[in-house]
């Protein structure tokens, strides 16, 4: 059997679809309503799983299914199916109309028909071709977890790969027509070493978007070395004593920490619900003078880039804060509908079974003018953050978020390694005390969940210094 | 197409393409949900979805699997073949087999299957009990978080040697958030959940009264010093922190070398002897139970503590062959097969003579943490190290007063925790994932902005 078949081959969307979009959508706006949107995907996914020295999964995947959605007002409705017939398509959008109570009006003129199409899959057809072979992802992750056994003190060795390929087509009744194909890579590998009573996790995952041939060029010996390295670092290492401090946190995925602490409240649901302190702060300072954040589709490779959002919007760039001043907002459809905040190509769904919403994209502060060793140097007593896990914000602004590898910081210098530390601070107060930004921005990959379902972001930041947080230990 | 066609198309595909042994899962559902905001409605959804996940086992028993939406016969003789490709890379070194026990009989709760209301009520349901929740306090501003849905579904597993079963069922859940400001403080916010097998059965006004009494009595909050503290853990947070390191009790992470428990830990003692835990998917008051698991294994109830003691592993049927027991019900279907628990059981053994027994929440002046509710588990727990640090909700009690905690996280040991219970209540408490009384906990670090 040839490993290389796993995929579907059968991706094919394209402009052959437009009379019958056309007609679901006349369809829609006939019942009375007031914009009908059209969200078409097809997906051909694949992991791969290598524990110690070998496969022990692979799971190819494939999916198909559309998303409905009828506004109405500012209200909408939204239908999903796997049924993609014309009469499983216009089924959706009466079961959508009804859900609205729409009876009143035919809207139909408001429909021009879709306009010229726009295809962003042109140059993508034949990525799924030039993906690696599932054999050869294989080999590759096999040599990744020979090369994380240095030592007897590791007792477990991972490595995971996964594509996943989506291809789109988005119509609605404004007349946007356009289709696109996606294409997300991602490779982690975790250890666990345990010495007696002692054990530390390592981990890191490396991804990007479109770039079909990034994989081949992965360096999985110095990834496996930077795990293997910060899982020793970590084996002995005491649990950090818990209090207020000082804390630098480094470039890549300490970005997480605007991600969670800010990021969130500035999507424009947040908005909807009453839920962001920033609300009325548009053009007021919220954060310290040092401070840029931006939030763009653009970078090209990076995790959370697109060509055109699930609303069928190309990306922008949208610059959020600026020197410490809130600029935008990161805003969807619906969000330019309830809130007034204009669309920032920013509208992002997990897959057709979930309504669009606004969704960051490519995260990051922007560079400062500081060397890393400037923050450190700054601090007598407080805590470096090499490395981030995951974190939350809750309804009040209130974030979380843990430190998988830390070091004490004394007099300026990097000490012991500690453990079980978390943040925990609120975005208004947090945002002034962000006070040192570095000049060595980088973006690292991850996975964002939130109310349209887990999409693919890029959190970054150089290394930065915040004067204070609460960090909890025991 | 219904199940038992399913069954009868993935069987002649199979023959079509000479594939002698497959086994398949596959769940139908037709979902209905709705949110509101200030009385309007925000988002109406309805979604029909359909997944099914075929094993197929190649000459050289090795498995191959696949996953797919489409269950036309092309689809279904596609997610074969690629099932089949598959299986060329299926793991050499740990076999993967029928569960022995997937022909036989399971045990199916009374149904109490419910019709669908329609959005049109579940609206007006919702729409009414954000009035309520608005109007029961002045500091209550809005509901930021708030929903309810029906779904109905049915899952189905089956394989080449005749096993069969599935299963329909219908669940409902009403989910308030309130959010809460007053005048240079701080906003609060707080929330209920209820379940039923359908809307009518969620007991709505308690969701409302449970949801604003608890944003309100937060109201009045101070910081807290960093500092050790006696813990008393609520029914609700004992469940999380049990769960989030279920791995404990997981042949699949004992295999794996990420679980705190080994080969041999069966009879290790991990706590208090008074202490008693169990796995129950069938519960009686589990409206998520399911009589089977993903490999067609009836699911049972099962001791994994007993006085105190590792009593038993949850196992699939590769995990259990491993083991040389049979398997118990806690599986998934995949290329892997997962394990995981169903819904925990938690009370006080009869071996409960060293109890602290005044340590009663509702009538201890002594100073101590109430823990409501523990947050941010995917971030704060490190499951293969046994450590955990949390943020949470909850409350300073000092010499007969409470005080709502501000932000705080509460950090520890697993097994530290297990082995310092002081005090497990008599009474227990149903919650949405599981059973159990409060639970009291000597010394565990608190970290506060005090």
């Amino acid at each position: 059997m040839l490993s290389s078949q796993i995929k579907s081959n059968e991706i094919e969307f394209g402009s052959c679809n437009k009379y019958l979009l056309e007609e679901i959508i006349f369809y829609g706006m006939g019942l009375g309503a007031d914009f009908v949107e059209i969200f078409i995907e097809n997906t051909d996914n694949a992991s791969v799983l290598a524990e110690e020295d070998y496969i022990t999964s692979v799971s190819p995947s494939f999916g198909r299914g559309a998303g409905i959605r009828i506004f109405k007002d500012k209200r909408d409705g939204f239908v999903s199916t796997n049924d993609l017939s014309k009469h499983g398509l216009m089924r959706s959008v009466s079961q959508a109309i009804e859900m609205l109570d729409i009876n009143d009006k035919n809207n139909k003129e408001v429909f021009n028909g879709l306009n010229k199409y726009r295809d962003y899959s042109l140059s993508k057809k034949t990525w799924i071709d030039e993906v690696p072979s599932i054999n050869e992802i294989s080999e590759k992750l096999l040599f990744s977890t020979k090369f994380l056994k240095k030592n007897n003190k590791i007792i477990t060795r991972k490595g995971s790969y996964s594509r996943n390929l989506q291809e789109v087509i988005i119509a609605s009744s404004d007349g946007t027509y356009a289709s696109d194909i996606r294409l997300h890579q991602t490779v982690g590998l975790n250890v666990i070493a345990s010495d007696a009573q002692y054990r530390s996790n390592g981990s890191r995952r490396f991804g990007s978007s479109g770039l079909p041939n990034e994989f081949r060029l992965w360096d999985h010996e110095k990834a496996a070395n930077d795990v293997f390295e910060s899982s020793m670092n970590m084996l002995y290492a005491d649990y950090v004593e818990a209090g207020q401090m000082p804390v630098v946190l480094a470039n890549k995925f300490g970005g997480v920490i605007f991600h969670e602490a800010c990021g969130h409240l500035l999507e424009t649901t947040q908005i909807e619900r009453g839920t962001t302190p920033f609300e009325n702060k548009l053009n007021e300072k919220i954060a310290h003078e040092s401070v840029t954040a931006i939030d763009e589709g653009l970078s090209e490779g990076s995790f959370g880039s697109l060509s055109v959002d699930d609303e069928g919007m190309e990306p922008e760039k949208s610059v959020l804060i600026k020197d410490g001043i809130l600029k935008k907002f990161i805003s969807d459809r619906a969000g330019e509908l309830r809130t007034g905040h204009k669309r920032t190509g920013s509208g992002r769904r997990q897959n057709y079974s979930f309504a669009a919403a606004s969704r960051m994209r490519n995260t990051y502060i922007a560079k400062g003018e500081y060397s890393k060793e400037d923050l450190i140097n700054s601090i007598s007593d407080g805590l470096y953050c090499k490395s981030m896990g995951g974190g939350s914000v809750g309804a009040t602004g209130q974030f979380n978020f843990a430190v998988e590898e830390g070091y004490l910081i004394k007099n300026g210098k990097l000490t012991n390694p500690v453990k079980g530390a978390t943040l925990i601070g609120e975005a208004k107060e947090v945002m002034p005390k962000i006070s040192m930004c570095g000049n060595d921005l980088e973006l690292a990959p991850g996975f964002c969940g939130s109310i349209s379902g887990s999409v693919n972001v890029t959190v970054g930041q150089p290394h930065i210094k915040v004067d204070s947080i609460t960090v909890g230990g025991r | 197409m219904n199940s038992r066609e399913l069954t009868n198309q993935i069987s002649k595909a199979a023959d079509f393409l000479n594939l002698k042994k497959w086994d398949y899962g596959a769940s139908f559902s037709n979902d209905y949900s709705v949110q509101v905001d200030k009385g309007e409605a925000k988002q109406l959804k309805a979604s029909q979805k359909q997944i099914l996940t075929l094993r197929v086992w190649n000459e050289s028993n090795l498995v191959g699997i696949t996953t797919t939406s489409d269950i036309s016969e092309s689809g279904i003789k596609k997610a074969l073949n690629q099932a089949n490709i598959a299986s060329d890379f299926g793991n050499k070194n740990e076999s993967t087999e029928f569960s022995p026990l997937a022909k036989d009989p399971i045990k199916v709760k009374d149904e109490k299957k419910r019709n669908p209301l329609g959005i049109k009520k579940l609206l007006t349901l919702l729409r009414e009990a954000e009035v309520k929740l608005l109007e029961s306090h002045e500091s209550i501003k809005s509901v930021p978080y708030n929903g309810l849905s029906e779904s109905f579904y049915e899952r189905v597993y089956a394989n080449s040697d005749g096993a069969f079963r599935s299963f329909t069922k219908s669940q409902a859940a009403l989910y308030l958030y309130a959010r809460a400001e007053e005048k240079d403080k701080k906003p609060r916010s707080s929330g209920s959940v209820k379940l039923g097998y359908g809307v009518n059965d969620i007991d709505i006004e308690s969701c409302i009264k449970d949801a604003s009494n608890k944003t309100i009595s937060h109201l009045n909050y101070s910081s807290i010093k960093t500092d050790k503290y006696l813990i008393c853990f609520s029914p609700e947070s004992f469940l999380t922190i049990i769960n989030a390191f279920s791995s404990i009790f997981n042949a699949r992470s004992i295999l794996d070398g990420i679980s705190l428990s080994n080969k041999n830990s069966i009879g290790e003692k991990l706590s208090t002897e008074a202490l008693n835990i169990y796995d129950d998917g069938l519960h009686e008051k589990n409206i998520s139970s399911s009589p089977f698991d993903g490999e067609g294994t009836p699911t049972k109830r099962i001791c994994l503590i007993n006085k105190g003691r590792i009593e038993n592993f949850l196992h699939s049927e590769s995990t259990a062959r491993v083991f040389k027991t049979i398997p118990t019900g806690h599986a998934g279907l995949g290329s892997k097969v997962s394990v995981s628990t169903d819904w925990i059981v938690v009370e006080k053994s009869d071996e409960n003579f060293d109890l602290k027994t005044s340590l009663d929440h509702s009538t201890y002046e002594g100073e101590f943490v109430y823990i409501e509710e523990l947050n941010a588990i995917h971030a704060g727990v490190r499951a293969s190290q046994g450590s955990f640090s949390l943020p949470f909700d909850g409350w300073l009690y000092k010499n007969g007063t409470k005080i709502s905690i501000e932000s705080a996280t509460v950090a520890g040991d697993i097994k530290y925790l297990l082995k310092h219970i002081v005090n497990i209540e008599s009474n227990q408490e149903v919650t949405t994932s599981g059973v159990s009384p409060h639970i009291w906990v000597d010394e565990l670090s608190i970290t506060g902005d005090a």
